[in-house]
């Protein structure tokens, strides 16, 4: 079982998971199906090159324009959604957040919650926090409901389950539903259903999370397609939002180009089932809707990657998993391995913000820079230079200024500060380059056969008997 | 200083010196792909719905009613939840006078609380207007009322929805600029394209998740 980041202290262990995930052929079978599937759908929503393109330049324009005025927007949603009977609460950390979360659960009594998909009550441990205080939560979108029943975490962010195939299902539901054994993914379905619709009823307090935050109206719009996302909205007499100070948006027209790029990207749908705008709490003469709204606006980590121009850009994520779906280490490995709320691409250029370096060192190098990510990222992210950003972070000495990351430093060798030390006087001296060059081709023969897992799977390298000058000086018949 | 105030504080040091980006809002871009000739707004809408499995029907603003009723003849539905306070409530409850028919027709006329049990195990369909539809990707406009709130289009297993096919737009841009949105959004708006589905399970699709298993578009023609 990989090791989860958030619950201890420990570092992730990526390379320990990532090779155990690798030996297991089932989970292989499962993502490689899955993440083909969501690659055809994908580009089949985004035939016209040329309008993706735009597309995309524009996502990342209004991404990056909200960001260029965020603590303005944020003060505008807050008004807005103040104006319109919501109360807004901000939280620097995940234990803040619980704690205001828990503190609306106490003042209601609450001991029944019914959560719509929010990938930010992950990030918190909302489920862990309020469990131990004696408040049950329960997911209610399909696959959070499987991963919940078997005490897993998600292994996608915007399908769950996407680790097990019908056959492990079936023998969950078999198994903690006490129904009979069945493939027939639409009697699952249904079971799933009825299940949950008695418990959309009898919960007291709703949790969603929220895609957009609109500032100019105050309105939350929430993106899904099974109605779970609804129901948690409206059924129970409390709804609680939790979600990351970066989702708001300017205007609401800004909401179309992102709309259109979330869903085409996540699973290729022109658009979810239900777009759920949310602006206010029931009035006085409706007749249903929740009587109190909250929303929680969340920190952890967020102004740490907004504080540098370059980092900042982490921060257009628009969470529509594309990157992970394209990313043919995530599809090798699965969610899991990353030992993270936020896996794959985005995960690795996310969650050192939140957890710092020290936890995630071997993040920013689960990766081939292949590319792939940036290419596909809907808002632009140019995920393959951040992970590099990163590396450095990682790699720079902890006391260097300026200091940019929490756990800067983590990945600091001297021994390797020093070989790159060797390596600059080195090329910046030419007696010395000349010298090293020539002692080395002539003492070719004593060049290490085994250099570490460089060897494992290659031969090793060899110097070539002269330097390139002496081959160069020879060509030209000066030798 | 409060957590909200450190926020704030870390964010503005964090942009100090910057100038905010200007709107170049690109309408075209938004718009131009997804514009249709008034002949085939409507046929585009209906392609996308129904490839959602969504099901629409061409009718008239005299004639939905009998559709109505077949339909939930066909399924051996004898209860409908509709608002008589709404204009085609009040018409459907005359055809059905009219025709003397067997059919039941209930109110959302209470708070939810009162009825969540017969709302939620009890009540097998139901009928609401829409504000309109977006042809683009096949969506209806619905913005719950007094008369018809937000369960209405969620809770009963059949939806059925009345469409005018003059309220169809192109695209969600253009209804969003036409019918002014951002001037007074109510306490709940939404897009609804299909019937609630999932494919959580090994990627394979299933409809009727936690929302309505089939909804039926009536597209009025004439109104």
């Amino acid at each position: 079982m990989p090791n989860f980041a958030a619950l201890t202290e420990a570092p992730i262990e990526f390379k320990r998971n990532a090779r155990a995930a690798l030996a297991d052929g089932q989970l292989r079978r499962n993502f490689r199906g899955a993440m083909d599937f969501l690659m055809v759908k994908r580009a089949a929503q985004f035939a016209d090159d040329e309008e993706c393109e735009q597309l995309r330049a524009f996502g990342n324009r209004v991404r990056a324009r909200a960001l260029s005025r965020l603590p303005a927007l944020l003060e505008q949603l807050e008004a807005r959604l103040t104006r319109n009977g919501v109360q807004v609460h901000w939280a620097e950390s995940v234990d803040e957040a619980n704690t205001i979360v828990h503190s609306i659960v106490a003042a209601h009594e609450a001991k029944n919650l019914i959560k719509g998909k929010s990938m930010v009550s992950e990030e918190m441990e909302m489920n862990h926090f309020l469990g131990e205080r004696g408040v049950d939560c329960l997911e209610s979108d399909m696959g959070e409901f499987i991963v919940q029943l078997r005490a897993e975490k998600p292994s996608h962010i915007i399908m769950p389950a996407i680790h097990l195939n019908v056959g492990q299902v079936a023998a969950l539901f078999h198994d903690k539903l006490e129904v009979d054994y069945t493939e027939d993914v639409d009697l699952l379905i249904q079971i799933g259903r009825e299940t949950l619709r008695r418990k959309f009823f009898e919960a007291d307090i709703g949790v969603s999370g929220v895609n957009f935050a609109v500032a100019e109206t105050g309105t939350l719009v929430l993106v899904e397609n099974e109605g779970n996302g609804r129901m948690s909205t409206t059924v129970p007499p409390v709804h609680i939002a939790v979600t990351g100070i970066e989702k708001v948006v300017e205007k609401l027209r800004d909401v179309v180009p992102l709309l259109s790029l979330l869903t085409r990207s996540a699973t290729g749908q022109p658009i979810t089932t239900y777009v759920n705008m949310i602006s206010g709490p029931r009035q006085a003469d409706e007749l249903d809707g929740p009587r109190e709204v909250h929303l929680v606006l969340l920190d952890n980590g967020r102004t740490q990657a907004f504080a540098d121009s370059e980092l900042r850009q982490t921060l257009n994520c628009i969470r529509c998993g594309a990157c992970m779906n394209h990313c043919p280490v995530y599809t090798r490995i699965g969610g899991h391995a990353y030992g993270t709320v936020y896996p794959g691409p985005i995960g690795k250029i996310m969650t050192p913000h939140m957890l710092g370096l020290e936890k995630t060192r071997e993040l920013p190098s689960a990766s081939s820079l292949c590319g792939a990510c940036g290419e596909v990222c809907p808002v632009k992210i140019p995920i393959p230079s951040l992970l590099r950003r990163l590396r450095e972070e990682a790699a720079r000495r902890a006391d260097a200024a300026p200091h940019h990351v929490r756990g800067q430093g983590a990945n600091h060798s001297t021994k390797e500060g020093l070989v790159w030390k060797a390596w600059v006087k080195m090329n910046t001296s030419p007696t010395l380059y000349r010298l090293l060059t020539y002692a080395g081709t002539r003492a070719r023969g004593l060049t290490p056969a085994n250099i570490g897992p460089w060897t494992e799977h290659h031969a090793a390298p060899k110097l070539a008997p002269r330097t390139l000058h002496e081959r160069v000086r020879e060509h030209l018949g000066e030798a | 200083m409060n957590a909200r105030e450190r926020i704030l504080a870390k964010l503005r040091g964090s942009l100090e010196g910057t100038t905010p980006i200007a709107d170049d809002y690109d309408t075209a871009l938004v718009t131009t792909p997804w514009t249709y000739a008034p002949a085939q707004r409507v046929a585009r809408l209906r392609a996308q719905l129904e490839a959602v499995h969504g099901e629409t029907q061409l009718t008239t603003s005299a004639e939905w009613p009998a559709r109505v009723f077949a339909a939930l003849a066909e399924r051996n539905i004898d209860e409908l939840l509709v608002s008589p306070l709404t204009l085609h409530g009040q018409q459907l409850a005359a055809q059905l006078a009219l025709n003397k028919g067997g059919l039941r027709l209930k109110a959302y006329d209470r708070a939810v609380e009162t009825w969540k049990d017969e709302l939620f195990f009890h009540t097998p369909a139901s009928l609401t207007g829409t504000l309109g539809g977006i042809a683009a990707t096949g969506s209806l406009i619905v913005w719950p009322t007094v008369q018809e709130p937000r369960l209405m289009s969620l809770v009963p297993p059949l939806h059925i929805a009345l469409l005018k096919a003059s309220a169809v737009f192109d695209n969600l841009h253009e209804a969003m600029h036409t019918q002014r949105w951002s001037e007074g959004l109510p306490t709940n708006a939404l897009l609804i394209s299909g019937p609630s589905k999932t494919a959580d399970i090994q990627q394979t699709l299933a409809y009727g998740a936690h929302g309505p298993k089939e909804l039926i578009v009536l597209i009025l023609q004439d109104a």
